[in-house]
C-alpha cells in the first residue's frame, strides 16, 4: 500500500451516521474533524448513503477539504491535499434490532425451546408458529409476510423422530416466500435446529429460497434441550445478514476501499487490542439506538484471556428505547431520576423518542431521563452478556456437548467484576454526555464495578471506525485511539459489602493524605493528567483500607496497595456499597441521588 | 448542515398511491390490468382444500362392506350436506330399515367397497384479498395478486394500531387542539373514521368500540390510555408495545395518531385536509413498524383522476430562513413556527449539550432556540 495520508471513515448507526477524518500530520496520525447526521433509513430518503453524505458534508465544511464528487460519491483516492482521501472505510449497524419468528412442531415443546434460544440470543420474538397452534397454514403464511421477521428459527422433532411435520413447516415457508425486511436481494436467514433426519427434505424444499443454515437439534431428545448452537447461529447470522444491512447498503459497498464491517465486529477488534496490548481485563460497551453491544476480556481458570461479545439486539436508546421500558419497567428507570415525574409523562416521553429517534434532549430533565434509561439498558445488556459469556467463545477450542450445557455456570465464573481492570464506554449517550462525570456515573450505576477499576470512554464515539481501520492500517488506528479516542475518566474504588449510612467504609491514603469515605457516599479526589486537561493521565500509588466488612480485592477488611490512574473526573471513591441499593423511600432516594451527583460534579437541578 | 431529517411523513391533498395486494397462497387473480376496483372488490382468491373426513359407514350401520353398495343413496362426486341420507338398507319385508345420515358436509370423493368407508372432503376455505383502496389495477402478478394504483389524499401518521378498514370521514372536533372525548362519539359514528384534535381519551377509545367506529385519527394519545385500552380489548393484562410492530391487534377499530404520544395538537394542515375530506370514503391502516424499512400508518382517500399531483409534502428538505417548522420534542413539542436564523456554530442548550440549532419564531410569538434535530419541516 502506498503511504496513506488521509482516511475518511463512517459508522452508520441505526440513528446517527458518524464520519471522522484522520490525517497524517508530521509523523503521526491524528483525528482532524468529525461530522454527524441522522441516519437516513426512513422515507423519503430510504438510502443510508444520504446520511453518509450529510455527515461527510459536515466534515468538508469543518476541514475545508472537498470529499464528495459532483456525482455525490466519496472522492477516493486523494487527488491533492485539498481533494479526496486515500482511504474510505465504513462500518454499519443501520439495520437495527433483531425481530424473529420461531417455528416448531409442538407449541409446548420444540417451539418453546426455539423461543428460549431466540430470547437468549437477544432477539424479540414477533410470533411463535407451531404445527399445532390452531391456525390454518395460510394464516401463518400471511402472518409471516405481514411481520417481516429478520430471521426464522425452525425446530421440531427429536433426532430420529418426526420428519413430515418439519417438511410441512418448510412447505409453509415456501408458500410464505419470506423476503428480508430491507429487500436487498439477499435471502432471508432461516436456522434449522430440528430433527437432523428431516434436514435433507427440508433443504431440498428451501434451498435457494432462503439462506438456510443447519445447527444441532435444540431438542435432540424429549428430555434434553441444547440451545447454545442455535443461539450462536442467530447471533452470527444477525451480524452477517441483518444488522449492517440497510436501504442503500449495496450502493455504499461500492464507495468503500474495503468491505463494510458490522459495528460490533469493529468495536470488538478495538476491545481485544486494548486488552492484549495492556495485558488487562476489559469490559466494553457500545450503546446505540437499536442495539447494545457488550464486549469482555476476562481470564479463565487457566489464566487465558477470553474474549466474549454479545449483541443485545433490542436494547437501545432510540428505536429500541421502549423495549428497554418493557424489560426494565418504569420503576427501574424512574429510580435513577433525581426529581419526581409522573409515570404517564415518563412513558409518553420514551414513546416519542421511539417514534422520532433522531431528536436530542434539549432540557436537562430530558437528558436525565435518557441517562436513566441508559443505566437500565446497560444493566440489562450486561446481564445478557453474563448469561452468554463463556470460557470458549472467540477462541479456537473444541466444545463438548457437556460443556455447552453447562454454559451458565461457566459464564458466571468468567465475568468477575472484582478482577476487572478497565471499563470502556462507547455510544452516543456515553460519548456525548455533556459532562464526562455523567458517563462515569452511568457506568458506575449500571455495572457496579468492584474493587479498583479504571473507567474510560470513547471521546466522540469513533471506536467502530478505528476498529475497521485497525484491520487495514494498525499504526494509524493505534495512534488515533491513544491520542484522540480514549478518554480517561479516572479510577473507581468501590468496596464490596453493605454497611450503615455514615459508618466508616473505606480509607484511602493517597498523595500524602488520608481520605475517609463513609458508607452511602461518593467522594472524588481531583487527579487528572500529566499536563493540561488531556493526554497522558497521572498515575500514583494508593493504599486502600476497607472497613471490617468490606472488600476491595484482598479480602474483607484487608488493605490493598494499587496504582491508580487519573482522568477527567479524578479518583472516584464509591462507598455506596455493593450491591448498590437505593433508598426505598422516594424523598430519601431523590436526596441521595442528588448528593451523589453533586459529589461527582453533575448538576441535578431541573 | 442545512437539512432537516424528519421521519418524512406525507400529508398530501393529492398524490399517487400504490398498494400491493398479494394472496398468502397461489391462487387466481380475478381482475385485469386497467380494471377499476372498489376497496371491497375481491382482486384475488384462492381456496384452501378442505380436510378429508372418513365416514366408517358400514361399521356405523352394522353391515358388511360388501352390502354397502346396494344400500348407498349417494355416488362419488355428490355434494353432501349435514343430515343428508347416505345409505339405507332394505330391511325385512320393507320394515326395520337401517339408515345413516351424514354428520359432515362436503363432497363425496371416494367409496371403498373393501372397507365400507366413504371419503367426504369438507368444503374448501376461500381466501380472498380485497383491493383495500378504490383505484385501478396497475399490475397483475399472475397467481399471486395485483398492484392497485390511485390518485388521492394521503395522510401518514406517526404511529397506529389496528389493521385495514374503510369508512367515511367524520369530524368530531372542530379544531385541531380539541381533545376527543367519549361524549363526542355517538351512534352516528358507526362505521365512520372519526377525526379528533389533540388527543383521544381512554373513554373515547372505549366509546368508539361500543358504537362500532371504523377508525380514529387524532394528534396524540396518552401512552397509558392506549395500553390500558389494548390490554382490556385484547384481554391480555401484560400487553405492551415493545419495539412497535403493530397493525395486527384484533381490535374493532383502527387508530392513527399523527403527532405523537401525549396531548398534542394535530398539525393544522393535516386537520384542514381531513376537514376538507369529510364525507368521503377513506381506507385506513394502523400498521406501524419503526425500524429500518419503516412502515407508517395511513389514511387514504382516493379521488377522481385529473387533479394536479401535489409535490410530496412534509418531507425532509432544506432549512432556510422563513421555513415553516414544527418542533417535535420538548419543551416546545408540537408547536409550529418559522426559522428566523440558522447559526453555523454549535450552541449549548439547557441540557449542556452542544448542538447545531436554529432560531425560530413560534406561532405564539415566542422567539426560541431549538436543536435542528428537533424540528420537522412542514409544507406551507
Amino acid at each position: 500500500m502506498s503511504e496513506v495520508r488521509s482516511i475518511l471513515a463512517t459508522d452508520c448507526g441505526s440513528t446517527t451516521t458518524k464520519a471522522i477524518l484522520i490525517e497524517k500530520r508530521g509523523s503521526e496520525y491524528r483525528l482532524i474533524v468529525r461530522g454527524e447526521a441522522p441516519t437516513t433509513v426512513e422515507a423519503p430518503f430510504d438510502d443510508v448513503t444520504v446520511g453518509v453524505i450529510n455527515a461527510v458534508r459536515e466534515v468538508e465544511e469543518l476541514s475545508g477539504k472537498r470529499l464528495i464528487s459532483p456525482e455525490g460519491k466519496i472522492l477516493t483516492p486523494a487527488q491533492d491535499e485539498k481533494t479526496g482521501v486515500d482511504l474510505y472505510l465504513s462500518t454499519s449497524s443501520a439495520g437495527g434490532g433483531l425481530q424473529m419468528t420461531v417455528a416448531g412442531v409442538v407449541k409446548a415443546m420444540s417451539a418453546e425451546s426455539a423461543q428460549r434460544a431466540a430470547l437468549g440470543a437477544g432477539a424479540i420474538i414477533i410470533d411463535v408458529i407451531a404445527v399445532d397452534d390452531g391456525r390454518k397454514d395460510y394464516q401463518k403464511v400471511e402472518r409471516i409476510r405481514q411481520l417481516r421477521p429478520d430471521m426464522i428459527l425452525m425446530s421440531g422433532g427429536t433426532d430420529g423422530g418426526t420428519v413430515n411435520h418439519l417438511v410441512e413447516l418448510a412447505e409453509m415457508l415456501v408458500s410464505a416466500d419470506p423476503k428480508p425486511r430491507l429487500g436487498l436481494g439477499a435471502n432471508l436467514p432461516v436456522i434449522y435446529a430440528g430433527n437432523k433426519d428431516a434436514f435433507p427434505p427440508v433443504q431440498e424444499l428451501l434451498d435457494g429460497r432462503v439462506e438456510l443454515r443447519q445447527v444441532e437439534n435444540l431438542r435432540p431428545t424429549l428430555e434434553r434441550e441444547n440451545l447454545l448452537p442455535a443461539r450462536e447461529a442467530i447471533h452470527d447470522l444477525f451480524l452477517e445478514h441483518v444488522m449492517q444491512q440497510a436501504p442503500g447498503y449495496s450502493k455504499l459497498s461500492t464507495w468503500v476501499s474495503r468491505g463494510i464491517m458490522s459495528t460490533p465486529n469493529a468495536v470488538g477488534k478495538i476491545m481485544q487490542t486494548i486488552a492484549n496490548q495492556r495485558n488487562i481485563t476489559v469490559l466494553g460497551v457500545d450503546i446505540g439506538g437499536a442495539t447494545t453491544d457488550v464486549f469482555s476480556v476476562f481470564r479463565n481458570e487457566a489464566g487465558e484471556s477470553i474474549f466474549n461479545r454479545t449483541v443485545s439486539a433490542n436494547l437501545g436508546m432510540s428505536y429500541s428505547i421502549c423495549n428497554v421500558l418493557t424489560e426494565a419497567k418504569t420503576e427501574n428507570i424512574n429510580r435513577w431520576l433525581p426529581f419526581e415525574i409522573s409515570e404517564a409523562e415518563l412513558r409518553n416521553q420514551l414513546r416519542n423518542k421511539m417514534i422520532r429517534p433522531t431528536t436530542i434532549p434539549q432540557r436537562r430533565m430530558d437528558l436525565m431521563i435518557e441517562q436513566a434509561v441508559s443505566r437500565e439498558a446497560l444493566r440489562l445488556a450486561f446481564d445478557h452478556h453474563k448469561s452468554l459469556a463463556r470460557g470458549l467463545t472467540g477462541i479456537q477450542q473444541q466444545r463438548t456437548i457437556g460443556e455447552a450445557l453447562s454454559q451458565d455456570a461457566t459464564g458466571k465464573t468468567l465475568v468477575n467484576m472484582m478482577d476487572l481492570d478497565m471499563i470502556v464506554g462507547s455510544g452516543g449517550v456515553l460519548s456525548h454526555a455533556p459532562r464526562r462525570a455523567q458517563s462515569a456515573m452511568m457506568m458506575m450505576d449500571a455495572y457496579q464495578p468492584e474493587g479498583v477499576t479504571l473507567l474510560t470512554v470513547d471521546s466522540i464515539f469513533m471506536m467502530p471506525q478505528l476498529g475497521i481501520l485497525s484491520t487495514i492500517h494498525e499504526e494509524a488506528a493505534t495512534q488515533v485511539f491513544e491520542r484522540d479516542c480514549l478518554i480517561y475518566l479516572g479510577t473507581c474504588i468501590a468496596p464490596v459489602g453493605i454497611g450503615k449510612e455514615g459508618e466508616e467504609c473505606v480509607k484511602v491514603q493517597f498523595q500524602g493524605e488520608t481520605v475517609s469515605v463513609p458508607f452511602g457516599t461518593i467522594s472524588v479526589i481531583p487527579f487528572g493528567f500529566v499536563s493540561g486537561d488531556e493526554g497522558e493521565p497521572k498515575r500514583a500509588e494508593a493504599v486502600i483500607e476497607p472497613a471490617r466488612n468490606f472488600d476491595v480485592g484482598a479480602g474483607k477488611g484487608r488493605h490493598r496497595t494499587v496504582t491508580v490512574t487519573g482522568g477527567v473526573v479524578g479518583l472516584m471513591i464509591d462507598a455506596r456499597g455493593r450491591p448498590l441499593t437505593l433508598p426505598a423511600d422516594n424523598a430519601a432516594r431523590i436526596r441521595k441521588l442528588r448528593e451523589w451527583m453533586t459529589a461527582m460534579g453533575v448538576p441535578c437541578e431541573v | 448542515m442545512g437539512s432537516a431529517y424528519t421521519p418524512g411523513l406525507t400529508v398530501s391533498a393529492r398524490t399517487r398511491i400504490e398498494k400491493l395486494r398479494r394472496l398468502p397462497l397461489k391462487g387466481k387473480v380475478l381482475v385485469q390490468e386497467g380494471d377499476q376496483v372498489e376497496p371491497t372488490t375481491i382482486v384475488a382468491r384462492t381456496e384452501l382444500p378442505g380436510i378429508m373426513q372418513t365416514v366408517r359407514l358400514a361399521e356405523n350401520m352394522g353391515i358388511e362392506p360388501s352390502e354397502l353398495m346396494s344400500a348407498l343413496k349417494v355416488k362419488e362426486g355428490d355434494r353432501i350436506e349435514k343430515g343428508m341420507l347416505l345409505a339405507q338398507t332394505k330391511g325385512l319385508f320393507g320394515l326395520f330399515k337401517n339408515e345413516y345420515r351424514s354428520q359432515v358436509q362436503g363432497t363425496l370423493e371416494f367409496i371403498s367397497e373393501k372397507t365400507g368407508h366413504l371419503g367426504v372432503r369438507q368444503p374448501p376455505t376461500p381466501i380472498e384479498k380485497d383491493a383495500y383502496i378504490r383505484g385501478v389495477v396497475k399490475t397483475v402478478i399472475p397467481e399471486e395478486g395485483v398492484i392497485i394504483q390511485c390518485e388521492g389524499a394521503l395522510v401518514q401518521g406517526i404511529f397506529g394500531v389496528g389493521g385495514e378498514r374503510q369508512g367515511i370521514i367524520a369530524l368530531a372536533c372542530d379544531s385541531p387542539d380539541a381533545a376527543l372525548t367519549g361524549t363526542q362519539i355517538t351512534p352516528a359514528h358507526q362505521g365512520k373514521i372519526v377525526v379528533g384534535g389533540s388527543n383521544v381519551s381512554l373513554d373515547a377509545l372505549k366509546r368508539a368500540a361500543e358504537v362500532g367506529a371504523a377508525g380514529i385519527v387524532v394528534g396524540g394519545v396518552v401512552d397509558r390510555d392506549l395500553i390500558e385500552y389494548l390490554r382490556m380489548a385484547l384481554n391480555d393484562p401484560n400487553y405492551d408495545i415493545g419495539v412497535a410492530i403493530t397493525g395486527q391487534e384484533p381490535i374493532s377499530f383502527t387508530l392513527v395518531i399523527t403527532e405523537g404520544f401525549g396531548t398534542i395538537r394535530m398539525a393544522k394542515r393535516t386537520f384542514q385536509l381531513l376537514q376538507s375530506l369529510e364525507g368521503k370514503t377513506a381506507s385506513i391502516n394502523g400498521a406501524t413498524q419503526i425500524r429500518a424499512g419503516v412502515i407508517r400508518p395511513e389514511v387514504i382517500v382516493p379521488l377522481s383522476l385529473g387533479g394536479e399531483i401535489e409535490a410530496q409534502a412534509a418531507s425532509g428538505g432544506e432549512l432556510a430562513i422563513g421555513t415553516p417548522i414544527r418542533v417535535i420534542r420538548e419543551p416546545y413539542f408540537g408547536i409550529l413556527g418559522s426559522v428566523t436564523d440558522l447559526p453555523a456554530e454549535l450552541v449549548q442548550v439547557e441540557s449542556e449539550t452542544w448542538v447545531r440549532v436554529l432560531e425560530a419564531k413560534l406561532e405564539d410569538g415566542r422567539k426560541v432556540v431549538v436543536p435542528r434535530a428537533n424540528v420537522e419541516i412542514i409544507a406551507g
